[in-house]
């Protein structure tokens, strides 16, 4: 499904080539429509503010004013201190992005090699479990975990955003266990003759193999973490330690006074991100999607 | 194959991460959160037994029972517009074009950007007053009514939608933005259109079929395990709808017309501290999702269309 996508290039469904002009212009006019807010975004942050308020709008600034971006970073920075909540913001999620990103890498790696290569009493109606599990939905197990960071103290900390990573999530044990199968079983039979012990072939055979996969799991965990709001609504209670999520709901809350050209400089921040990684790592993304579109 | 105890012993050490992770973070709060839905429980103390009282009160609760509504009849509206759209979409870049990959880029990037800014962007984009979507629209809305007045001597002035602030445009708005991010279904279909067989199609023509009787024929029976699974995995998604309508309708405004389950159920937990309460909506919510699961399986066993099987 991964290369049908990227790949295969297909003579087309029904009614091909017949008004191709008209294909081109729904295709023309869907484009315009998926572009506008996107282009309304950066053109707005880059606006003076009068002119982002002006009626009619227009669509090109003048003049340019880039330092938007800058004065929308240091928004509400602290002349005294020197501390900018932007910054927080950013460290706080790259923070937890890398533990996180670590957590669910080296977890479900191993768990998906117990799950796809060996062999072990209940291994198939333990597995069938994991994936049932992806249907629980987080507000169903949210209170009782809440309570027990709660307990545990945790609440206003980030434990309870990274700690959970570290053992294993269904959907990337799935992920995995799917792409540690199709690796030849023949490479773990002349690796255990050579003398490696099961966590030799996991570490030497199968890791630097697996990379491909690895990495899409890297890239989701990075996308959820970035992307997380509720999470850190929950537990994160000091704004020295919000997300940018979280920060950037807070930029857009405290005052309806945020002038709209920095609002949007600081969202485009926020996204410019995840599509810059989506245009360098196309491949993973597709592959995720995927395997999103093959769990049912 | 009889698997060796030392083999076992090794495999439950590779395991044992997710172990953990299984019984703390999904067996522990499952069972936990059944309890607390029988009892008080604020937190702060330890919880108390109460019975049925919290499914007794949630059938009487008329804000559960709009939030209820308000979420299925946003999920009424989100899906078919979504799957129409991305289907179209799908079935447009999978005939041969020119500039197939920049045209399928563009409908994707869109499903890329993440909750909050999404929600930042669109409140801008549906501004009531420097909104771009209302200064495209006012001027048809404007030569609309003078053509009325025109034409018919009728005194009306119409106006654009107050996407924001009128509690019948607030669904629809967020409609739109869920379609703004159809990208990603988008995509699932297209490989779904490309595993279609070419003969099929071949065969179709022979016997001189229309585009349409085609579509109907062959693509949308050889797509409907996709249109299942997305459709299945869409309600079971409105159901955990919080954070655009949470950041873009504080409270559900206007008129609570944009107050989802999960924001009713967030409240409860956090905003009210009635965590017992929460605990029975989000049962509540789980035995919606097992029930539309095995719907989806049994319906898909019987009218669902699988290639090969």
């Amino acid at each position: 499904m991964a290369s049908a996508v990227t790949t295969r290039n297909f003579k087309g469904g029904p009614g091909r080539q017949k008004n191709a002009w008209l294909l081109h212009l729904f295709l023309l006019l869907a484009s315009v429509l998926f572009l506008f807010p996107l282009v309304w975004l950066i053109s707005t942050s880059l606006k003076k503010v009068d002119q982002a308020m002006q009626m009619p709008p227009t669509w090109i600034p003048k003049p340019f004013e880039w330092h938007n971006y800058k004065d929308a970073f240091l928004y509400h920075a602290d002349k005294v201190t020197g501390d900018i909540p932007f910054l927080d913001y950013l460290r706080n999620t790259v923070v937890l992005a890398i533990l996180t990103v670590a957590g669910a890498v080296c977890s479900n790696a191993l768990v998906a090699y117990a799950f796809a290569r060996l062999k072990w009493k209940g291994r198939d109606v333990a597995f069938a479990l994991t994936v049932a599990t992806m249907m629980v939905p987080f507000p169903v197990t949210m209170v009782p975990i809440y309570a027990l960071y709660k307990n545990l103290g945790w609440i206003g900390t980030f434990r309870p955003l990274w700690v959970g990573f570290w053992f294993g999530g269904a959907f990337n044990i799935f992920l995995l266990r799917q792409f540690f199968r199709t690796i030849p079983f023949e490479l773990s039979e002349a690796a255990k003759i050579d003398g490696c012990t099961e966590f030799e072939i996991f570490r030497i055979v199968i890791l630097p193999l697996a990379k491909p996969a690895l990495s899409v799991v890297a890239l989701f965990t990075f996308l959820g973490t970035w992307n997380d709001f509720l999470g850190p609504l929950i537990y994160l209670v000091d704004p020295k330690t919000f997300t940018l999520g979280l920060g950037l709901q807070a930029f857009q809350n405290q005052h309806g006074g945020t002038p709209w050209n920095l609002m949007m400089a600081a969202t485009a921040m926020v996204i410019a991100p995840v599509i810059i990684l989506f245009f360098f790592a196309q491949k993973q993304f597709i592959q995720g999607i995927a395997v999103t579109g093959l769990k049912g | 194959m009889k698997a060796s105890r030392r083999e076992t012993l090794t495999a439950l050490l590779f395991v044992s991460p997710w172990a953990i992770g299984f019984t703390v973070f999904l067996l522990y709060p499952l069972l936990a959160s059944v309890y607390y839905s029988f009892c008080n429980y604020s937190v702060l103390k330890p919880p108390v037994w109460v019975g049925l009282a919290n499914y007794h009160n949630l059938i009487r609760d008329d804000v559960f029972q709009t939030s209820l509504k308000n979420t299925l009849v946003y999920a009424a509206m989100a899906l078919p517009t979504g799957m129409a759209i991305a289907i179209g979409l799908a079935m447009m870049l999978n005939a041969k074009v020119r500039g197939q990959t920049l045209y399928r880029t563009i409908f994707y990037v869109p499903s890329l950007v993440p909750g909050v800014p999404l929600a930042v962007l669109w409140l801008w984009v549906f501004n009531g007053k420097q909104g771009i979507i209302n200064a495209v629209l006012q001027p048809w809305f404007d030569g609309l009514s003078r053509l009325l007045l025109h034409l018919f001597h009728i005194h009306v002035v119409l106006n654009a939608p107050q996407w924001l602030s009128d509690a019948a445009w607030a669904k629809p708005a967020l409609v739109l933005m869920s379609v703004w991010g159809a990208g990603n279904a988008m995509l699932i279909y297209l490989a779904g259109l490309q595993d279609v067989p070419q003969q099929l199609y071949e065969a179709a023509d022979l016997d001189g079929a229309s585009w349409f009787s085609k579509t109907w024929n062959v693509t949308l029976p050889m797509l409907s395990p996709v249109i299942l699974f997305n459709g299945v995995m869409g309600i079971i998604g409105a159901l955990q709808v919080f954070t655009i309508p949470y950041i873009m309708f504080p409270g559900g405004s206007p008129a609570r017309s944009t107050y989802f389950y999960a924001m009713y159920l967030y409240d409860n937990a956090f905003l009210y501290l009635k965590m017992g309460y929460a605990c029975a909506m989000g049962w509540i919510m789980f035995v919606i999702t097992v029930v539309l699961t095995l719907i989806a399986l049994k319906l898909s066993s019987r009218h669902v269309h699988y290639g090969g099987s």
